[in-house]
């Protein structure tokens, strides 16, 4: 991360130097320019919705490599899905889609989906859990993360988050979960960057829309009691009935409620963007996608049953959300990603399922893809084994790195921070980056700071400026996986603001946090010692 | 402190004291159930229902020791409170050249000597160690009660001067927490601390103060009830009677002083049968309390008074009709049969019905202190030991901080009526949860599960597995989840929101129950290995958060 001079903000808890390439800020502080510069960067703001699919989607079964279907038949015959049912897309005679995807074969053959072919990881693991995980944290195969790649890139854009949010800058939720839980993908550095919604009208249902009723006791009457006052002091409430309340969902594709649960979910998604949030980042689920066994119903045929349902349901709620941001006039800011945990083996299991595979296609839709297939269709084996998996053509880490360079408009730098590392982009998007650093300062220092380095990157030593509230300050620099490194400081600092000096004595050179604890607030910050 | 002058800058609360005997709640099931010894079951709902009331929080390891006994023994242990008094706290303040000249660090200040440039460092010393104390609960209900006596006969450490004189006061309530109530009124009537905060010591025959007098009928005794009638003339007289009574500020002791007697008869009211307390001279003077007590205490009023009181802190804030006379009254006999000791009361309260009836059942809001030392001693949440002295007391500091920021700063009640949720018709408890202190309690849990408080090296933080290993079956995440559920909440989830909440947690969104079973299984097998032990880390960290964050959570 490049840091930049600091700028003031209104909100701040104390005056710290206020600086833009040397000059003060007070030229700035009223001028309507700043305003004006800091509200076109937030409402030209790009918004990703991320599809995970959960249990390991199928690949082979989902973007069908027509050039392999002698092989295919051999590995798994019992699931083939008859060649002349599957979908053809333009442009290619090569790769089509399964029989249920009508909507999105649609969309891709109007130029606005990708697929991206066999994206996976080295040295696949074949658990759920952990493949799930080193797909939302981002990490290596042998490496264990607890924050996400989308928490991290939210806490680089909004590294006050949540202290003094919202603010001018950010009115609204960072991200949103639909859902009960927030995933781990949208955990930050220090907290989770995301809220949970299930219904934007009523803020109690936080599972599934529904809340168990208040039994006719005291007990009943005091839940009842802190229920209303939880309603009432979600942090977020107002803004997002308001922009509930302003929108209304124009698509007729939509189907009826209670029908296609990825479809609910994505139909709030696309009020809540054209209601005016400036939330970045939407998180959906569709789970189901584990099909060890009766994946396909053999007796109505292999295009029926349990994966073509799931399809069928992927395909009728991206299509709907495409036509409803289209007819609400938010196409061109959304783009959206499938992706899960892994793809499915090639050989099919007897039970008409398949078990845990590797690499599998993704896809992004959106106006502002570079439509089409990107990488070529996997090579399947004449005489493929059990032990045979799709192998990989394209690190999933380099379709998230070309979204924050390409969609979120993220210098390099930030990039490799919020990675972790350098990865290259794909060409996926067609990008309108025009970089606004003065706009992604204001952004980057709204809501209340309590530390900060400069200069960082740092060769050979930094100076830490931080605001204590009066009592013991932590300051630790800590690696990217949470080891500690060093202990910065750990005393009683009188409230005000302190500065440590933090030479490079012993640190080995690339990207640390400097993480702060203060009574009980935290912030965490990324940091750079290079050579 | 003048409670007068305070309570004229809050126009809409009502006077402290006064005491709605009327119910106020329409909705709610109603109950008849008295003081009749309970003979259902001895359960785990009732076991951790009586551990929730009467100390902070059920330690699952607590409901297992208590459900080996009956009902009633569990009772009788609970009841049983160690007389020695606790390690007295320490100088953990001293700090670079800030040094304490006579206490080294590590050695208690409370034997002094005083010394005013320390009294705000001991401030904070004092209330760590007091929150220490509540934390580190042994089984029985001290704690409880010494927060209970703290409410009843509140002081302020910031208006008392010497830290001492506070420290002193809170050794006499946990002294006489479950002894004799009329010898604890006595003990807090020439207590250096309350003499010094009600102005009893300023209180002389050339000019009475009537702080003490007023207070000692209204708030601690007989209190304001319907037909308690005393007079302002029987308050007049009452600060008569306790002229003289000084606080010596070298030795932080109090002494009698006869010269500062008024030493004419003292005449009450009809509502104290016309009492007339004899005036005495000299040393005699002393013995005037004694009467002005003994005359008090005569009266039915104080009995009802307190059990209101102690059934408000325990049960529930709404008193109904068929409460009162089912409970109150009953109870009130039994306190005056037993010349005022508290402990058969408690004793015929935790033993009843009435205390076990469903209807009573988790209807109790946390108090802060409920809801930040119940949830270390719920999540057996590890706390450095003596040897680490100053990282022992400042995390001890940052569960009374985390309190003091929901409004509840023991040792610093907001006037001598205590906490307004113990008295304010008509919200009481629910005046504890508002916009600002619900979202705090959030991100205290938040904190506690995720990243935890640091301080030299040693980290404060809930350990989900752990927690976990206590469950019947972590292998399994229905089990888990039931038992979680059941531990955490009094009103439990659905079975159907229990199936959300496990596929979006524990199994990251599938819908094989096996999936975290293996994954718990090759934790256990290789505990070192940190990708396994994240991988159900990060899977319990979700879900605890998750049942902490519901409202269900709020309830005792």
């Amino acid at each position: 991360m490049k840091r930049r001079d600091f700028i003031k903000n209104t909100a701040a808890v104390a005056v710290l130097p206020s600086l833009i390439n040397g000059q003060t800020v007070q030229a700035f502080t009223d001028s309507s320019l700043l305003s004006r510069l800091a509200a076109s960067f937030v409402d030209t703001d790009h918004v990703l919705v991320i599809v995970q699919l959960n249990g390991g989607n199928d690949g082979l079964n989902t973007v069908i490599p027509i050039d392999q279907y002698s092989n295919l038949a051999n590995a798994r015959n019992n699931i083939l899905i008859d060649s002349k049912k599957v979908l053809a897309l333009t442009g290619t005679s090569l790769t089509g889609l399964h029989p249920s995807m009508t909507g999105m074969r649609d969309l891709y053959n109007n130029g606005k989906l990708t697929i991206v072919q066999a994206a996976g990881y080295p040295n696949q693991n074949y658990s759920h859990f952990r493949s799930s995980d080193i797909w939302v944290t981002a990490a290596d195969y042998n490496q264990s993360l607890t924050n996400g790649w989308a928490g991290r890139y939210l806490s680089e854009e909004f590294p006050n988050f949540p202290s003094g949010y919202p603010n001018t800058n950010m009115p609204d939720p960072l991200a949103i979960q639909i859902g009960s839980v927030v995933s781990t993908g949208l955990q930050g550095l220090t907290n989770s960057m995301a809220m949970t919604i299930s219904d934007p009208a009523n803020f109690y249902g936080m599972i599934n829309g529904t809340t168990d009723p208040t039994p006719n006791t005291h007990a009943g009457a005091e839940l009842a009691y802190i229920r209303g006052v939880s309603a009432k002091t979600q942090q977020y409430s107002t803004v997002i009935k308001a922009a509930a309340a302003k929108a209304t969902n124009k698509s007729t594709m939509w189907p009826t409620a209670g029908q296609n649960k990825l479809a609910d979910q994505m139909k709030i998604v696309s009020q809540l963007i054209a209601g005016g949030l400036k939330t970045r980042i939407y998180w959906v689920n569709l789970g189901g996608f584990d099909t060890h066994s009766n994946q396909v119903d053999a007796t109505n045929g292999n295009d029926t049953g349990t994966h073509a349902s799931l399809l069928a349901d992927l395909s009728e709620a991206i299509t709907a959300f495409m036509d409803d941001c289209k007819l609400l006039n938010t196409a061109d800011r959304v783009l959206g990603m499938t992706f899960s945990e892994f793809g499915r083996r090639i050989v099919s299991n007897a039970s008409s399922g398949t078990d845990h595979g590797a690499a599998a296609p993704l896809f992004l839709f959106g106006n502002k893809v570079k439509s089409g297939l990107v990488g070529s269709n996997p090579a399947i084996p004449a005489n493929a084994t059990v032990n045979d998996n799709v192998a990989m053509q394209h690190d999933f880490r380099t379709v998230y790195t070309s979204i924050l360079k390409d969609w979120f408009c993220l210098s390099d730098t930030d990039t490799d921070t919020v990675m972790l590392q350098k990865f290259n982009t794909l060409n996926l998007i067609n990008s309108s980056c025009n970089n606004n650093a003065i706009a992604q300062d204001i952004q980057r220092n709204s809501g209340n700071m309590i530390i900060r380095n400069y200069p960082n990157p740092f060769n050979l030593a930094t100076t830490i400026e931080f605001i204590s509230a009066g009592g013991n300050v932590l300051i630790e620099l800590i690696n990217t996986e949470g080891k500690l490194v060093k202990t910065i400081t750990d005393q009683d600092y009188a409230a005000g603001q302190h500065n440590i000096e933090l030479s490079r004595n012993g640190i080995a050179a690339g990207l640390y946090y400097i993480k702060m604890q203060n009574n009980l607030s935290t912030q965490t910050r990324s940091v750079i010692a290079t050579d | 402190m003048d409670r007068r002058d305070f309570l004229s800058t809050l126009a809409p609360i009502q006077t402290p004291g006064v005491q709605e005997t009327t119910s106020t709640k329409q909705t709610a099931q109603r109950t008849s159930t008295g003081l009749t010894q309970y003979a259902g079951a001895w359960g785990y709902d009732q076991a951790i229902h009586l551990l929730r009331r009467t100390m902070f929080g059920a330690n699952i390891n607590d409901i297992n020791y208590f459900l080996k006994k009956s009902m009633s023994a569990s009772v009788d242990d609970l009841l049983t409170v160690p007389t020695t008094q606790p390690n007295p706290p320490i100088n953990n303040y001293n700090s670079g050249t800030n040094v304490d000249p006579d206490i080294t660090a590590g050695a208690t200040w409370v034997n002094g000597p005083d010394n005013p440039n320390f009294n705000s460092q001991r401030r904070q010393s004092f209330k760590y160690w007091w929150a220490g104390l509540m934390i580190n609960q042994d089984k029985n209900i001290l704690e409880k009660m010494t927060l209970f006596w703290h409410n009843h006969f509140a002081t302020q450490t910031q208006t008392t001067g010497s830290t001492i004189l506070a420290y002193q006061n809170n050794l006499m309530l946990r002294q006489n927490a479950l002894g004799n109530f009329k010898t604890m009124t006595k003990a807090v009537t020439i207590d250096p601390c309350m003499l010094k905060y009600l102005n009893g010591n300023l209180n002389t025959n050339k000019a009475p103060d009537e702080n003490y007098g007023r207070e000692l009928q209204e708030l601690f005794t007989v209190g304001k009830g319907p037909n308690s009638q005393y007079t302002e003339d029987d308050v007049k007289a009452a600060a008569k009677v306790l002229t003289g009574w000084r606080v010596n500020n070298s030795t932080l002791s109090s002494y009698f002083d006869s010269t500062k007697h008024e030493t004419a008869n003292k005449q009450f009211s009809a509502f104290y049968n016309n009492t007339l307390i004899t005036g005495q001279t000299g040393a005699n003077g002393a013995n005037e309390v004694d009467d002005l007590l003994t005359m008090i205490f005569n009266q039915n009023e104080g009995a009802l008074f307190i059990c209101r009181k102690l059934y408000r802190w325990f049960v529930y804030y709404d008193i109904d009709a068929a409460t009162e006379s089912n409970v109150i009254v009953p109870m009130a006999q039994i306190f005056r049969q037993n010349n005022y000791d508290i402990k058969p009361v408690l004793a015929a309260l935790f033993k009843s019905e009435h205390f076990y009836d469903a209807a009573n059942m988790g209807c109790l809001i946390k108090s802060p202190l409920d809801f930040c030392v119940g949830m270390c001693r719920e999540f057996n949440i590890i706390f450095p030991d003596a040897t680490q002295y100053a990282t022992q007391y400042y995390m001890w500091g940052q569960i009374w901080g985390a309190s003091y920021i929901q409004q509840q700063d023991p040792g610093d009640p907001p006037n001598v009526a205590g906490w307004p949720a113990y008295y304010q018709v008509p919200s009481y408890h629910e005046l504890w949860i508002n916009s600002d202190t619900l979202p705090k309690r959030n991100q205290i849990s938040d904190l506690m599960v995720y990243s935890g408080i640091k301080k030299s090296g040693y980290t404060l933080i809930i350990d989900c597995i752990a927690v976990a290993q206590t469950m019947s079956d972590p292998t399994n995440p229905n089990t888990l989840i039931d038992d979680l559920c059941k531990y955490l909440h009094i009103l439990t989830l659905s079975a159907a929101n229990k199936a959300t909440i496990k596929t979006s947690t524990l199994l990251s969104g599938q819908s094989t129950d096996s999936y975290w079973t293996n994954a718990w299984n090759a934790y256990l097998a290789n505990p070192t290995n940190k990708t396994l032990k994240d991988t159900v880390n990060t899977r319990l960290i979700l879900l605890v958060k998750y049942l902490m964050d519901l409202s269900e959570y709020q309830l005792s």
